[in-house]
């Protein structure tokens, strides 16, 4: 379509000796020799910096320039924390989910559903029930909030999405059950210690956690009344694939080998003197052996003898080292990162990385961050919502922290990407086609409007005291300048020109084919 | 946004029309639109078996009571075994006399799991049950890739697994409206960005649709003022769909949610009795939206499962399995209960627990569109595989 250039008399010149202040004003606060060199790296470097972190900021810039391409990899692979802003770390420490135990927060729900269950119907009753439910959401919302705030903030970009990836390859639904009240405990000790780990550990903090073992209804898994919900998640979704080569007859072995793993919240059970012995316990996760199946079970070609938690220990070892997972496994990594149709030969060397490592989930990442398919593949990744979200906050208020993170959680709900918000077992779609329908688009743009704008109440804190105005974002900053304009394409550039005010012209940068694929 | 404000952008839209593909008129006037009520109703309140005496047995607190001869209040029979919930009595009786409502009971699929999820998903993918699911291959979906001139839409956030497929199907949820965030020279430079995209339609479909629920604002500000009644809620949605239906689409999908009923769900009154009457309401006012062509349109109304048969420690009931399903339709031949049927007694409940599925929902619906567009029975086969479509006459 020809783009006919419209005349508006003065408004987009206005803007433009605007902008031009801007960056004059931005560039002149830098050393002068610095500023040039420095802003050509960026420059080339911006399409794999984008893919790489949430999206650019100034202090992910400043970083990659001071340690160059093989350095900046090798920290963002490093398996050790990095430090937060101690303005984000305050908020992070402030909530109760970082004090919360599980287990204790399990037995106090029980002990309320059990009071409210006793008490006679009526108003009091429905006010109890509401009390307790919202209690368990603001402690989800806290979970979501400090998931966020790592996401836009930390410099350990990599770690953060990955962070998202596994929750995801893990997924839980918040409103089944009491996952609301676990998901807090889910992402901090199942998920984040093992993001670079080895895949086994990982899959086995799942499997013991009390958010999972609700979410796949392997706590109601017992001898004489199999639930294969989980057995049938655990190869399909998180192993194997639906392709991976185990049969409906794999599939009700392991829910058998899998029966006795739960929750308990309470009191340990009473046993006979010949299971004490096998019982397991850490936290809230249980091996109940008198509810495990100790006949013999074909799983996987293999014979195994009722022992009770080894079967589990031995069927997740099996698991792991099928072919069929390591493929899966670094297939999914690759549709996340590389592309909607990942080159086969790189998954191929993903996997030959996974077998020959033990499931070393850095070194799979390093095989294909290293590969040219990754190279070849930068900027035409279509950002899911929370990739579009994180990437918007980031550019539009470098350097500034937000304290009020409901419009952020409202923005991902209204796109459809909340966390634990997926009700399904099979996490939210890695690719374009489930994000970009028209319904999403035309919804994005008007998040985009919404984050150009300003008005959103970032920087007005959540206990109500006041705070900043907000005020629009400036996002012609010197990162726009030197990491985005000169990537722009002429249609791009044309729609620029043609916004009347900063936050049109916001609004269209942030609903620009470049600044929505990475 | 002002009505003069409103009609200036209305006029604009011929042009931002061209751009996209909304422009291809349906070539059978037949329209569809299925209603998914998630959470499974409880189809025994709103379709009462009233000459069992075990339903007044199995449910002390919250059954509805006989329907009374002459009576304008109450439920309302409508045939010696079934009575029709007084929730729905104004919006859907009037139809059910007319023969524009029929209603199926027993209805449903073969998923037996009881899990919303499963049976949601099951329901949606209208795939056989046995074998591997395809999760990108939804059935309304694949009912637009057969019909001559399908123009599909689902009135939901998020594209539903029942239109996902291979073509893309534009989305937008009308529960919720702003004003448009864009004007028209907004969404023309937002189009102008993408115009060598391969997003461009998708960008061009979504703006548009905007700017089309903008103009059936305006039709609600103008009947409000010629008078008529505010309507809020699903009324309000309904309509808005309605008009949508009316004008463009020919094939929609909407949800309504909050049926999960386990506690205290009420009988003639409480919370399922008023949510069967925003439901009815809506229905009714969607049926009245879309005037002249409401008699080339069929709505079916369905739900993941029915729930136990009798009502649980909590007044309310739990997830059961049968349910059942409504038929709306301007050229209906209804007014009448549909379907194969039995006894309602506690020995002929599935498992001791819920409603039996006598009646496919996959069969039903293959007869179903076998009649309204003439489908042939390999176009069939791919909408449902493997079903041997039921003919119950009611198109």
């Amino acid at each position: 379509m020809p783009i006919e250039p419209q005349i508006t008399p003065s408004a987009p010149r206005h803007l433009l000796v605007a902008l031009t202040i801007v960056a004059a004003t931005a560039l002149a606060a830098c050393a002068p020799q610095a500023v040039r060199p420095a802003a050509a790296t960026t420059a080339v470097a911006a399409p794999w910096l984008e893919r790489l972190t949430y999206g650019l900021n100034s202090s992910t810039l400043a970083e990659y320039q001071r340690l160059g391409r093989a350095a900046y990899l090798d920290a963002q692979l490093a398996d050790r924390p990095a430090p937060l802003p101690e303005a984000v770390e305050r908020q992070i420490d402030g909530l109760e989910i970082t004090r919360a135990e599980p287990a204790r927060l399990l037995e106090d729900v029980n002990a309320e559903y059990k009071r409210i269950n006793a008490m006679p119907d009526g108003p009091d009753k429905e006010q109890a029930r509401k009390a307790l439910n919202e209690r368990g959401n603001r402690l989800a919302y806290e979970a979501a909030r400090r998931h966020l705030l790592r996401a836009i903030y930390s410099p350990a970009q990599l770690r953060e999405q990955m962070d998202w990836f596994w929750l995801n390859h893990f997924s839980v639904h918040l409103y089944k059950a009491n996952v609301r009240w676990l998901v807090a405990d889910y992402d901090e000790h199942a998920i984040r210690p093992h993001v670079f780990g080895r895949f086994r550990e990982l899959l086995m903090a799942t499997l013991t956690h009390p958010a999972m073992l609700q979410y796949l209804d392997n706590a109601q898994n017992a001898g004489g009344h199999v639930n294969e919900n989980y057995a049938r998640e655990l190869m399909e979704l998180h192993t194997l694939g639906v392709d991976g080569g185990y049969t409906q007859a794999d599939v009700q072995a392991l829910a058998r080998i899998l029966t006795g793993v739960g929750i308990n919240a309470g009191a340990a059970p009473k046993l006979k003197a010949e299971w004490q012995p096998l019982y397991r316990r850490a936290g809230a996760f249980e091996f109940n052996p008198a509810r495990h199946d100790f006949g013999e079970k074909r799983f996987l070609g293999q014979t195994f003898e009722g022992r009770g938690y080894a079967e589990v220990e031995r069927a997740v070892e099996l698991l792991v080292h099928q072919p069929a997972c390591a493929r899966f496994v670094s297939r999914r990594i690759a549709l996340y990162f590389v592309s909607d149709d990942p080159p086969p030969q790189l998954v191929e060397r993903m996997a030959k990385t996974f077998q020959a490592t033990d499931g070393d989930i850095g070194a799979v990442l390093r095989t294909m961050l290293s590969s040219p398919e990754f190279e070849a593949s930068l900027g035409a990744k279509f950002k899911d919502p929370t990739h579009y979200v994180v990437a918007s906050l980031r550019l539009a208020y470098d350097g500034r922290t937000i304290v009020n993170t409901h419009p952020i959680v409202n923005w991902l709900n209204a796109l459809g990407e909340p966390l634990w918000g997926r009700q399904t077992p099979d996490g939210y779609p890695l690719t374009e086609a489930g994000w970009a329908s028209s319904g999403q688009i035309s919804r994005r743009f008007e998040i985009a409007k919404a984050i150009a704008n300003g008005s959103a109440g970032l920087f007005e804190p959540e206990d109500g005291s006041g705070g900043a105005a907000g005020g629009f974002p400036q996002l012609a900053s010197r990162v726009y300048y030197d990491a985005f304009e000169p990537r722009l394409s002429a249609p791009t550039r044309q729609a620029l020109e043609r916004a009347t005010s900063q936050v049109e012209w916001n609004t269209f940068l942030l609903a620009s084919p470049e600044f929505n694929y990475r | 946004m002002n009505r003069r404000e409103l009609l200036a952008f209305a006029a604009a839209l011929p042009a931002l029309t061209c751009a996209g593909r909304l422009i291809a008129a349906p070539r059978s006037p037949a329209r569809f639109l299925l209603v998914f009520l998630r959470g499974g109703y409880d189809c025994v309140n709103l379709l009462v078996p009233y000459s069992s005496p075990y339903y007044y047995e199995a449910r002390p607190r919250i059954a509805i009571a006989r329907p009374q001869a002459g009576s304008a209040s109450g439920a309302v029979a409508l045939d010696a075994d079934w009575a029709l919930a007084a929730a729905v009595r104004e919006s859907i009786g009037p139809l059910y006399e007319r023969g524009e409502a029929a209603f199926i009971p027993f209805a449903g699929t073969d998923d037996v799991s009881r899990s919303h999820f499963e049976t949601q998903d099951s329901l949606e993918l209208g795939q056989p049950i046995a074998g591997a699911r395809d999760f990108r291959s939804g059935f309304l979906s694949r009912l637009a890739a057969v019909l001559n001139g399908a123009a599909p839409i689902a009135f939901t956030d998020s594209l539903p697994l029942v239109f996902r497929g291979n073509t893309e199907i534009p989305n937008i949820s009308l529960k919720a409206l702003g004003k448009p965030a864009f004007d028209a020279r907004q969404a023309d430079i937002l189009q102008a960005m993408y115009a060598g995209h391969h997003l461009r339609a998708a960008v061009a479909d979504g703006l548009e649709l905007r700017q089309e629920v903008a103009r059936t604002m305006e039709d609600e500000m103008l009947a409000a003022n010629r008078g008529a009644v505010t309507t809020k809620g699903f009324e309000l949605e309904a309509a808005r769909i309605g008009h949508l239906m009316r004008e463009q689409y020919n094939l929609g999908f909407v949800d309504v949610g909050g049926w999960d009923t386990h506690v205290n769900e009420g009988g003639a009154q409480g919370p399922l009795a008023t949510n069967l009457e925003n439901l009815g309401r809506g229905l009714r006012t969607f049926a009245d939206t879309l005037g002249a062509e409401w008699k080339n349109t069929v709505v079916v109304v369905v739900s993941e499962f029915g729930r136990t048969f009798r009502e649980n420690g909590n007044a309310g009931t739990d997830h059961g399995h049968g349910s059942v399903y409504w038929v709306l339709g301007g050229s209906l031949k209804g007014g009448r209960v549909a379907g194969a049927q039995q006894r309602v007694t506690a020995a002929t409940l599935f498992q001791d627990r819920d409603y039996p599925v006598l009646n496919d929902y996959r069969a039903v619906l293959a007869g179903l569109f076998r009649r309204l567009w003439g489908l042939s029975p390999s176009p069939l086969e791919r909408v449902f595989p493997s079903t041997e479509p039921t003919d119950l006459g009611l198109v």
